[in-house]
């Protein structure tokens, strides 16, 4: 009675463990291909990008969702705001907002040159909060190969749940080169 | 009589579906795991161009593996894959000559006056192994490492030249006090 009852623990067991294996090896794969093709949940931490992402500072760090599909094949937006992977730091990723496009010129803010035309496959990213940020205005345009997701919500905290639209700071974007010649 | 055709009727659709989402879900599972395979462990490259020669020929189709690149193990020597600087949907084949922070010589042989520059931090120098019909680093400056795809470790086809490749020929790398001999 008791041989036939250990008989029974074991092939549970056993039973269980199939079943953990093949969910695991279900789920892995499955949980890594929606990260890196579909969406991704980052939080944001610093004061790059104040007052938008992060308006009290401190400990209370805004979470976005990051869209990984729109940018499968590279196409952004001005004022669209995007996370890449730094240029300085290949294990590190910063997120910034888009300001202009390959051959938009741009008037840079503390760059090596005041103007510059941002080459093909390149884009200008800069930070909202000026001079607290890492962004073009020191490393110069980013390829756009180093893409990594577009912001599309904040989802926590709660109380500053929305959709994020692209949108141009005043004053920052790419100069119009009719402008110019006035 | 009608009821009956009319559960036969519920019956093959329901197998139907059954059978359906079945499908889906393992087309979806195996898509999954294909995904995870060449993302983590590795993919087969056709290459083309003449700015490799003679380690790799036009039309040769070489395996490069991605452990390397997720773990920061790239080094000077290696041949890589790369997402090219101007257009992220192109990728470029070229052998890594100095690492971040290394010296390299940004003159070609033959000039008489000597230039060199040091690799910023988090970017790579690249350089085709044919010196004379490449565009590489010597034009567009040294990339950031994350557009590095993969390393090439493994030639596949021809046969007649399969396996490990070569160093490289050009003795562009300059090695440093602390590399072994």
């Amino acid at each position: 009675m008791l041989s036939f009852l250990m008989a029974q623990q074991t092939t549970v067991g056993r039973r269980y463990l199939r079943a953990f294996v093949s969910g695991f090896f279900v789920a892995v794969p499955v949980t890594v291909t929606v990260l890196d093709r579909f969406a991704y949940v980052a939080r944001v931490e610093g004061a790059s990008m104040q007052p938008f992402f992060n308006p009290e500072g401190g400990s209370k760090s805004d979470i976005v969702l990051l869209n990984r599909w729109s940018v499968r094949k590279y196409q952004v937006k001005r004022g669209d705001i995007v996370s890449i992977v730094s240029p300085k730091n290949p294990q590190q990723k910063i997120i910034k907002r888009v300001i202009g496009l390959e051959g938009d010129f741009i008037r840079t803010l503390g760059y090596k040159n005041k103007y510059v035309r941002v080459p093909d496959g390149h884009f200008w990213i800069e930070g909202d909060h000026y001079g607290h940020s890492l962004d073009s205005n020191s490393f110069g345009p980013v390829s756009v190969g180093l893409l990594h997701g577009r912001a599309s919500h904040i989802i926590w905290p709660p109380s500053r749940w929305q959709q994020i639209k692209p949108s141009l700071p005043p004053n920052r974007g790419p100069l119009d080169t009719t402008e110019e010649e006035g | 009589m009608v009821g009956t055709l009319n559960h036969t009727l519920v019956e093959m659709f329901r197998r139907a579906l059954g059978q359906t989402l079945g499908f889906v879900g393992y087309t979806i599972q195996y898509g999954c795991i294909a995904h995870c395979a060449f993302e983590y462990i590795g993919e087969f490259v056709v290459c083309s161009g003449p700015s490799m020669e003679p380690t790799i020929i036009n039309h040769d189709v070489v395996f490069s593996e991605r452990m390397s690149r997720h773990l920061c193990k790239i080094q000077k020597g290696d041949i890589v894959i790369a997402k090219s600087p101007y257009d992220p949907n192109i990728n470029i084949c070229k052998r890594v000559i100095g690492l971040e922070g290394d010296k390299v010589c940004t003159s070609s042989p033959s000039d008489l006056f000597k230039a060199h520059t040091y690799v910023p931090k988090g970017h790579v120098w690249l350089e085709g192994d044919n010196l004379r019909n490449s565009t590489d680093s010597r034009n567009y400056g040294p990339i950031p490492y994350a557009l590095i795809r993969g390393r090439v470790c493994l030639k596949l086809w021809p046969p007649h030249s399969f396996g490990t490749l070569s160093e490289s020929p050009t003795k562009r790398i300059t090695k440093t006090q602390s590399d072994s001999d």
